[in-house]
């Protein structure tokens, strides 16, 4: 049955920064997850998804070897680490923040 | 197979962790990173104050503690400790060595090469621009304000400095996964051309680089069953001569290697998994084949890399502006709204002040500072306290210096139940802004100096 779940259910991630670039790698907890996340976590998504974080453009990169998808995310840290006035100057908790979004999955009744 | 400890993620992390890596079982190798961006131009600060300074003065230190180990168990040591000063902080280890009794029986070997800071008007004059790889501006934009500029060398100065017999390597800037690289690239003797082995070495360099941060550290899957963080073990590489690899940690500590955080660790500061460039080779990331092969011990084969390319990353850094940050704490009830007035008072008073600056950030602490609204949607009114943090950035001094004294006022003079924070006004503090470019391989030399120890 389709089940509408925030992406923490079913992945993990961690966030870094490269200047005023933030990474966003996602990855699947279980490896049938990882279909699920290709078709619904565009780079289109995590931009509107950001829109009040990122100012620039988002890149995605598949790692199906990991089953985990790479983002970047342009102009997103404020000027970067040591310029920008936030509290997360680094975007380290952008990782949380991406698993918030919700997407569409085919649930086996013990973990949904 | 070699055994490479890392034991420090970042200046800053754990000073234990070196030691508990000598003492917690067989290694080979210790390697230590302590230069982040921002270091080097802090580093460039104190060494214009005082020759004598502008490294990391917590490596000779930890030498001086761990030198029986380092010594018995014939352990090399490999660290960018060096900062902008390499030949005195490779003075520093040996005069460490000497206080711990084990004067005369090492050698230190340092690399500089990297510091460019005072070839820049020669290298701009001679046309290599020095663009921002961001915005494609030159560096000539920038040049009066620069502070610091080191290349990224690479892992074969290192590996020469083995060679020559160093038992602990200095060097200055150089990637971060050269200080495990060098010492594989030596054992092994792999050459400059072997792309998958190199490959292999690089994406083993990434897993440890960053400390505890693969042995459990910041790991979200199962993090409140994870076992004695307090006594987290930091990652071991034990590096094949065919570039394969496990990480794993030493018996009796913390933490867990399982496949589930070093995924995290392998996503973490990457850009196109395909193309993991570093100044040795490019690592495909999409290569990478890993198993859990036990217990704290996750496996690594067929890594596939690719040609290095002609350049090297150069790291640059330069004076941009100022800021200043502030904060207050309002208390429950409707801590979000009282805090969320106050700034907007604030803004209010600094725009009738006249105060102009490049950036003014407003956000609340416990409500949205890390999310942002939208995300982290409508706080609740029963937040027990909102801590209110505000921040201007801009070319003015004296105009950031104005808005730290706005501060205080709102103690009396706005929204109820707020505490001051004890710690006075806020801090002015210079900006540094980087500003990476790339530079000709041909206009680097890296060089290598290995004395005994004195």
């Amino acid at each position: 049955m389709m089940t509408r779940v925030p992406l923490r259910r079913i992945a993990h991630a961690r966030s870094g920064d490269k200047g005023d670039c933030s990474n966003i790698g996602l990855i699947a907890l279980k490896p049938e997850f990882y279909p699920a996340l290709v078709a619904q976590v565009t780079a289109e998504r995590v931009k509107e998804h950001f829109r009040e974080l990122c100012k620039g453009e988002v890149e995605r990169f598949e790692l199906p070897n990991l089953h985990a998808l790479n983002f970047l995310l342009h102009e997103a840290l404020d000027g970067g680490g040591t310029v920008s006035l936030r509290t997360d100057a680094q975007g380290k908790t952008f990782s949380a923040a991406l698993l918030r979004m919700e997407i569409e999955i085919d649930l086996p009744a013990e973990s949904s | 197979m070699i055994r490479i400890a890392n034991a420090q993620g970042f200046w800053g992390d754990s000073l234990e962790a070196p030691l508990e890596q000598l003492r917690g079982g067989p290694i080979d190798y210790l390697t230590l990173d302590y230069l982040a961006e921002v270091t080097m131009s802090i580093l460039q600060k104190q060494y214009s104050r005082d020759p004598q300074a502008g490294y990391a003065r917590d490596f000779p230190q930890m030498i001086e503690r761990g030198a029986k180990e380092i010594v018995e168990r014939r352990v090399k040591v490999v660290a960018n400790a060096g900062g902008v000063n390499p030949e005195t902080c490779g003075q520093a280890v040996a005069a460490s060595l000497k206080r711990a009794g084990y004067g005369g029986r090492l050698k230190v070997g340092v690399v500089t090469g990297d510091n460019i800071v005072g070839r820049l008007d020669d290298l701009i004059g001679r046309g290599v621009e020095l663009r921002n790889m961001d915005t494609g501006a030159p560096l000539a934009d920038v040049r009066a304000r620069v502070r610091s500029a080191n290349v990224y060398l690479g892992a074969f100065p290192i590996a020469e400095a083995l060679r020559q017999g160093a038992d602990i390597v200095v060097t200055g800037r150089c990637s971060d996964v050269a200080l495990s690289l060098g010492p594989t690239i030596h054992e092994f003797g792999w050459k400059a051309d072997d792309w998958d082995k190199l490959a292999g070495g690089i994406v083993g360099g990434h897993v440890i680089e960053c400390g505890a941060q693969v042995t459990g550290g910041n790991c979200q899957v199962d993090w409140e069953t994870m076992p004695d963080l307090a006594g987290i073990g930091y990652p071991i590489l034990e590096a094949e001569p065919d570039g394969g690899f496990a990480v794993t940690k030493h018996p009796n500590t913390g933490g867990r290697v399982t496949v589930a955080g070093v995924k995290e660790q392998l996503v973490y500061e990457i850009g196109d998994p395909r193309a993991y460039m570093t100044p040795d080779g490019v690592a495909d990331f999409t290569t990478i084949q890993l198993e859990q092969a036990g217990p704290d011990r996750v496996r690594f084969w067929g890594i596939q890399g690719r040609p290095a390319t002609e350049f090297y990353k150069v790291s640059i850094s330069y004076a941009a502006g100022y800021k200043a940050v502030g904060t207050l704490v309002y208390g429950w009830p409707d801590a979000y709204k009282k805090a969320r007035l106050a700034g907007d008072i604030l803004r209010t008073r600094l725009e009738r002040l006249g105060l102009k600056f490049d950036a003014i950030h407003c956000e609340c602490v416990g409500a949205n500072a890390c999310h942002g609204d939208a995300l982290s949607g409508e706080p609740s009114p029963d937040l027990a306290e909102v801590t209110l943090r505000v921040g201007v950035r801009g070319g003015d001094a004296a105009a950031v210096e104005r808005f730290t004294r706005e501060f205080a006022p709102l103690a009396l003079n706005g929204p109820p139940v707020v505490t001051y924070p004890s710690g006075g006004k806020p801090k002015v503090e210079e900006v540094i802004a980087y500003w990476p470019a790339l530079i000709p391989k041909r206009e680097v030399t890296a060089t290598v100096t290995v004395r005994p120890d004195a």
